[in-house]
């Protein structure tokens, strides 16, 4: 995911439809039509089914509670619950705990992460300081670095830790919630620092003669203005973190303690065909937060893929 | 632009006149109560470090606590306030690591060299421990507190004591003695019962409890839970020579300075210890033909890989854009819906539903559309390679197909009636005027995109674990590894032995490869010019 381009760019991804509607054609040959419309249908329909027929292969093969993955290739051939029973009943794998696990780890990350992205942004947005244009070059250059690369380090960093602080070392939530912070900057003080700058500085400086303060200021004027970057930001980088393998894999070692990731990989990590069905369960209801955030974000994201969010 | 003083100092300063808004009452609770559990939990910290005596760590553990009381009791600075939270995280989690990651990258760092030579002679020691020939039994009760199990010993002589792994004996006159004169309960433990003691066999079995600090004077070890034996390390350390010598065949193991002990013809002991290797890691990535010739293909591949997964995301999703950039198209908006749903998915899930899809035996692939076949797609090197750009232009097609869309959209359409004007055909139109002008603005995507499936770990762990494998090599390495997941597998893998070294290494390497990827990228934006 990237945040600079053009501003050229800076367009709605969806033009309106309903108005431009041209009258229908009704004496066109068939040949005409197909080749205006009637291939991009063709196109259409092809596409879809690439896009869609893995996602119906999981969903039917977590239906079927025949279990393995040989049993799962009729698609839609049973219907029971019995793979879902059997994800949340075994307690050597405990789904339950790696959803709720992930929750908060995704949750508590993704608030701090917004709250330390907008206390810089409003920093980098409201103050001219010494070392300004630097300290933002430098996040820019930094946010090219994603911390997997320096995954050894972290681990190492992070064993280290648990002599001093044990709970803070490896193994520990916490801990890893720490390491994702490191990211917190970066990226999304990009989004948000775009975002500030649109906010008139007029609106400050009349709180501030009403005698203000810099803090009243940054809490009550412009967070409630900002709400929407802060929502798309939080939300992004919830839905980075669900996905977080390689960290998360890394500092959490005990099951109880894993994230969906991790634990869902160890599901089908060694026999990847006995426990499919249940796999496939696990996978469903993994996804499916996932996927109702992005498409209710999708209008958001496809402005700020494109529009680009450095602009101000 | 703020030029206002800050609003209330801390209770030490009584606020100036001039010019200082008080702040709220609440506001200022706020920050001493939040200053104070920071300092708090910096002042656990620091003990910590002082018990441990980790000298280095303590200062600067010392001099960060004193700087972030600075920067919020003192008056005015008021951005490093605001930046402060954040760049703490991230010069740890993200500045140092990578610093970290080039210093362990100079070391050999791993499996048998992860402490310092002190801690390896000692491991040695403790190791290497043979029961002294006909030396007199203790009897002992295993004790138990807080998970933890200790031996309680009664010497022949019938002196109690009591000690565990890493903690020598020592005296326990106040145990609770039975019928034959050995101790088998004190105060603060708790005595485990026989059937405990076969359920704990091992952990109960592992206990070494040494006489003294000094290895040399031996240790106790159990058999069965009910008596032990002393021990003696069968290598004798000699700190003069720095030399392990071996009691028995007189072998002498000497410091080689490559931080492990060998002997005369070559024999090593497993423990070694920590040392800076210069370049080692780095020619021994380049020269060790363990090492090089998978490297080579894994960086031919990694580039393969990044390059054709952005063109054929970017040429479908620019064909797709294309094919329905047409105002009046029924079902436009399901299309687009259904499309993009594989963007939504979890990589990770994705890569593991399709390693299931293409399982060769099993899968839906072979199975449904190939009618039992049995076509090998993530186990022959160049289907695998060929599953895992497909699976790639799945998940990926639906987002370049967001973003040009949204660029063609925004192209302005006078361009477009220009060209229809001076008779231009639609495939002209396309190639000569709107294809340059979409290039544009979605070149530094397409940089960005490079740069992400250069790193693109969750595909290629998920959907092929790096395999097929390599065949003349013994680490974990297959045809589909890219570097970010060969660096995983030789820092964490099973194959070989950890070696975090090598692995810094070759995370060197791909942070030098990211730099000039962002080097580039950074030319074709002008996100450089918006920073003012």
């Amino acid at each position: 995911m990237t945040t600079f381009t053009d501003p050229q760019a800076a367009a709605p991804a969806e033009a309106p439809t309903g108005s431009h509607r041209v009258p229908e054609q009704r004496r066109r040959t068939f040949g005409q039509w197909f080749r205006h419309k009637g291939w991009r249908h063709v196109v259409g329909v092809v596409t879809t089914l690439f896009a869609v027929f893995p996602l119906l292969y999981v969903l039917s093969a977590a239906l079927n509670s025949n279990g393995t993955m040989a049993g799962s290739n009729v698609l839609f051939s049973r219907f029971d619950t019995g793979n879902f029973e059997a994800l949340f009943t075994n307690p050597s794998r405990p789904f339950g705990k790696w959803f709720v696990n992930t929750m908060i780890i995704g949750v508590v990350t993704s608030a701090a992460t917004v709250f330390l992205g907008a206390l810089a942004a409003y920093a980098f947005s409201r103050m001219r300081f010494k070392g300004r244009r630097v300290s933002l070059l430098s996040l820019l250059i930094l946010q090219m670095f994603p911390q997997l690369l320096a995954v050894v380090a972290i681990f190492l960093l992070l064993n280290a830790i648990t002599d001093v602080v044990p709970w803070l070392g490896l193994g520990s939530q916490l801990g890893l919630i720490m390491v994702y912070l490191g990211g917190a900057l970066g990226v999304n003080t990009y989004l948000m620092y775009g975002f500030f700058n649109t906010v008139p500085k007029s609106l400050d400086e009349a709180a501030r003669i009403d005698g203000a303060s810099h803090v009243q200021v940054f809490f009550t004027i412009i967070l409630p203005l900002v709400t929407p970057i802060l929502a798309v930001v939080g939300l992004l980088a919830f839905i980075g973190l669900s996905s977080e393998f390689v960290i998360a894999s890394v500092v959490l070692t005990d099951p109880d303690s894993q994230t969906l990731a991790v634990g869902l990989y160890s599901y089908v990590a060694q026999q990847r065909s006995e426990n499919w069905g249940v796999f496939a369960a696990g996978a469903v209801l993994a996804a499916v937060p996932v996927m109702a955030l992005f498409l209710f974000l999708q209008k958001y994201i496809t402005t700020g893929l494109v529009s680009g969010s450095v602009k101000g | 632009m703020l030029t206002t003083a800050p609003p209330g100092p801390a209770a030490t300063r009584p606020p100036k006149k001039t010019a200082v808004r008080s702040d709220s009452t609440l506001g200022l609770l706020a920050k001493i109560v939040l200053l104070g559990l920071v300092d708090a939990f910096a002042v656990y910290v620091l003990i910590t470090l002082f018990l441990q005596e980790k000298w280095v760590i303590l200062l600067v553990g010392a001099a960060v606590t004193v700087l972030v009381n600075w920067i919020y009791l003192r008056r005015g600075g008021l951005p490093a306030k605001y930046l402060a939270p954040g760049i703490f995280f991230l010069v740890i989690f993200q500045v140092f690591v990578m610093l970290y990651s080039g210093y362990v990258a100079f070391t050999n760092y791993g499996d048998g060299h992860n402490s310092t030579k002190d801690d390896a002679v000692n491991a040695i020691q403790l190791s290497a421990q043979q029961r002294v020939p006909d030396s007199p039994a203790y009897r002992v009760s295993v004790l138990e507190a807080d998970g933890e199990f200790s031996l309680l010993a009664t010497d022949p002589d019938g002196g109690v004591s009591v000690g565990t792994t890493g903690v020598p004996l020592e005296e326990a006159d106040d145990a609770v003695l039975d019928g034959t004169g050995k101790a088998v309960e004190l105060e603060g433990y708790r005595t485990l019962q026989f059937g405990e003691v076969l359920a704990n066999q091992e952990d109960i079995l592992a206990i070494t409890v040494p006489f003294s600090d000094d290895p040399e004077d031996g240790s106790l070890k159990t058999s069965d839970g009910s008596n032990a034996y002393v021990y003696r390390p069968s290598l004798s350390y000699d700190e003069t020579t720095s030399t392990f010598t071996d009691l028995e065949t007189g072998t002498t193991y000497s410091d080689t300075g490559e931080g492990s002990f060998r002997s005369a013809d070559g024999e090593q002991l497993s423990t070694g210890w920590k040392i800076n290797v210069g370049f080692d890691n780095f020619v021994k990535a380049f020269s060790d033909p363990n090492i090089r010739g998978p490297l080579l293909q894994v960086v031919l591949w990694t580039f393969t890989f990044a390059i054709v997964s952005v063109l054929s995301t970017f040429a479908l999703g620019l064909f797709l854009a294309n094919a329905f950039n047409l105002p009046d198209l029924r079902g436009k908006r399901i299309y687009r819906i259904l499309m993009i749903l594989p963007y939504a998915f979890p990589a990770f899930l994705a890569g593991l539903v399709w390693s299931g899809l293409l399982n060769p035996e099993f899968g839906f692939i072979n199975n449904t559309f190939f009618g039992g076949a049995d076509i090998p797609w993530l186990t022959d090197p160049l289907l695998a390679k060929i599953s895992v750009l497909v699976v790639n232009l799945w998940l990926g097609f639906p987002y370049m197909f967001l973003v040009c869309t949204g660029a063609l959209q925004s192209l302005p359409e006078e361009v477009d009636e220009a060209a229809r004007m001076d008779g231009a055909t639609g495939w002209r139109i396309f190639t000569a005027i709107k294809l340059p002008l979409l290039l544009v603005s979605v070149a530094p995507l397409l940089i960005a995109s490079f740069a992400f499936n250069f790193n693109n770990f969750n595909v290629i762990y998920m959907l092929t674990d790096g395999g097929p494998r390599f065949s003349g090599t013994t680490a974990n390495i297959g045809h589909t590894d890219i570097l970010i997941t060969m660096v995983y597998e030789i820092a964490f893998g099973t194959g070989v032995g950890r070696d975090y070294g090598l692995a810094s290494a070759l995370s060197i390497i791909i942070f030098i490869i990211v730099a000039v990827i962002s080097a580039i990228s950074f030319r074709q934006t002008k996100a450089l010019e918006d920073i003012n």
